[in-house]
């Protein structure tokens, strides 16, 4: 597999890993793939007055998911929530110059930035009743 | 644009072409260039003393008669001629056939072949190790059954297959057993006599020799083995194998075997040593580590391991020059991760995670250790990326989880 200079560079200085604290009011959380699939992303937004003011992914799979989430969290931070659903997979795709072998690993960011932005507005709607322990929300 | 330092730790794919065997095929591959079926000029005498001393050289290897050899184009080759050749000339005795599912896709495919022409094929299971049981093989032989096809060593997980008591089984039952000795050949002890083998396929490029050159091994006594041939023309290698002999590349093959004879116990420990020295640092620096395979009886020079909870793909990203392969679905062309694995019983969250490392002849133990440095710093950063990883250390089961599969 030859890669992207930009897969490669997000692979080798990944931005954003990490884990916020998936339990407080203003964190929404996103966890999809499934490991026998090869591929699971958590991906994290942290809200704060509209605007997503941090972003953070931790991603089992091929250096093209970890790319694909790493540069999904770059494009979420200082983004307005109410924006965050317009970030396209085949944006992902186009500017990480992906192969057709590995769409799906930008298809897999996107869902992973709806589930996201869903928790989020689910702990917004109906707030102090933290439904806990669920990994993987469904959608 | 390579400026990274290249160790190659992927034996079981091929092998560096030993020096000593190239200086041997030179003369073949300038002046020498006779025809070996040229009976009329000394060009053609020469290639064929040449290839005569080769084929003798390799049936000495395994215990059997230069005319037992029938010279191909590799493994490949030998496996679609022994099983498509021995089902087609047998057809009369019935349409039945018996292999295992962790075979080479060069035993797997014309078995396939054959099943979608009405032939009826027994997948035998295998265990955990990916080894089979021979009382199941032995029940699986019926009055119709052509065709036992077992391989000797498994060449994603090094498994070894005990092929003596399997060709006592055959030879009991009155089937014929082929082996793809494909990984073993110059390796293992292999005698078709004692092992009761009548046919059996090996390759040039997996023992320090050519690309492009291969042998099968028929048996002519105690049965008398014959082949329909699947290629036709000038009746070469006894109407068996039509077609020019590869000269160079069949010189070149009976040097290898030579080589890997001369001091196959000791070259066989050292890199048995080599490879355990691996395994020995992954396992004691990392943890949620598997090793896939038998661990008595397998390859001296395979290890493949599954780094638990890191995809393969991506490591395999993060040891640039260090030259392995992954039973990973994402590096192959197939969508589904490692079929061998699968069979085994090894879950696909792990086989996405496999690594193959294949020692060699040339393999150094400063490349060893430079490897296993590369690959525990590359997994500890992955692990590091990895929501499986902080899931396992928060005690969470994973088999728990609803995953969102797509
Ligand atoms: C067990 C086994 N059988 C058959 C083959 C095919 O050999 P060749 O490359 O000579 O066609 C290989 C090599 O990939 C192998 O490992």
């Amino acid at each position: 597999m030859v890669y992207s200079e930009k897969v490669i560079d997000h692979y080798e200085n990944p931005r954003n890993v990490g884990s916020l604290d998936k339990d407080a009011e203003n964190v929404g959380t996103g966890v999809v793939g499934a490991p026998e699939c090869g591929d699971v992303m958590k991906l994290q937004i942290q809200v704060e007055d509209g605007v997503i003011t941090d972003a953070k992914f931790k991603t089992f799979g091929c250096g093209s998911a970890i790319a694909s989430s790493s540069l999904a969290t770059e494009w979420l931070k200082g983004r307005k929530i109410d924006d965050a659903g317009t970030i396209k997979n085949s944006d992902i795709a186009e500017e990480l110059a992906l192969p057709p072998v590995k769409i799906h690993c930008s298809v897999l960011a996107e869902d992973a930035i709806r589930q996201a932005i869903a928790d989020f507005q689910s702990k917004q709607a109906q707030p102090a009743e933290a439904p806990a322990s669920e990994e993987a929300p469904a959608s | 644009m390579v400026d990274h330092r290249l160790v190659y730790l992927d034996s079981q794919a091929t092998t560096k072409l030993d020096p000593r065997v190239l200086d041997t095929m030179m003369p073949f591959l300038t002046e020498d260039y006779g025809n070996a079926a040229s009976r009329s000029h000394d060009f053609g005498w020469v290639a064929e003393k040449a290839v005569d001393h080769a084929r003798e050289t390799l049936a000495a290897g395994l215990g059997a008669k230069g005319r037992e050899i029938v010279f191909t184009s590799g493994a490949t080759e030998s496996n679609n001629l022994a099983i498509l050749g021995a089902a087609r000339m047998y057809q009369g005795k019935g349409k039945h056939l018996i292999s295992a599912p962790t075979e080479h896709k060069a035993v797997i495919d014309p078995l396939k072949r054959l099943e979608s022409e009405g032939w009826e094929i027994t997948w035998l299971d295998v265990d955990a190790q990916g080894r089979i049981d021979l009382d199941q093989l032995r029940s699986a032989i019926r009055p119709d059954t052509v065709l036992v096809s077992l391989m000797h060593g498994n060449n994603e997980i090094g498994t070894l297959h005990p092929i003596a008591e399997i060709g006592a089984i055959c030879r009991e039952a009155g089937v014929l057993f082929h082996t793809d000795a494909t990984q073993t050949f110059g390796k293992e002890e292999i005698n078709v006599e004692a092992m009761h083998i009548d046919l059996l396929s090996a390759s040039g490029h997996k023992m320090y020799g050519p690309k492009g050159v291969g042998l099968l091994y028929v048996r002519r006594r105690n049965p008398r083995v014959r082949l329909e041939p699947i290629q036709f023309g000038g009746g070469h290698e006894r109407g068996m194998r039509s077609g020019t002999l590869n000269v160079p590349g069949i010189v070149g093959f009976g040097r290898a075997l030579e080589l890997c004879l001369e001091n196959r116990a000791e070259e066989q420990a050292r890199m048995a040593a080599l490879r355990d020295r691996l395994q020995q640092r992954l396992e004691s620096e990392l943890d949620f580590v598997q090793v896939n395979g038998d661990q008595e009886h397998r390859l001296a020079v395979n290890l493949n391991i599954s780094f638990a909870y890191i995809e393969g793909e991506s490591l395999i990203m993060g040891i640039p020059g260090i030259a392995v392969s992954s039973g990973s679905a994402c590096t192959s062309a197939s969508l589904e991760p490692s079929y061998v694995l699968r069979a085994m019983g090894v879950g696909d969250d792990l086989a996405h995670s496999s690594i193959r490392f294949g020692v060699s002849r040339f393999t150094t133990e400063d490349e060893i250790d430079y490897a296993a440095d590369r690959v525990i710093a590359a997994v500890r950063r992955l692990r590091e990326m990895s929501p499986l990883y902080e899931m396992a250390l928060e005690g969470i089961d994973l088999n728990s989880v609803q995953w969102q599969g797509h």
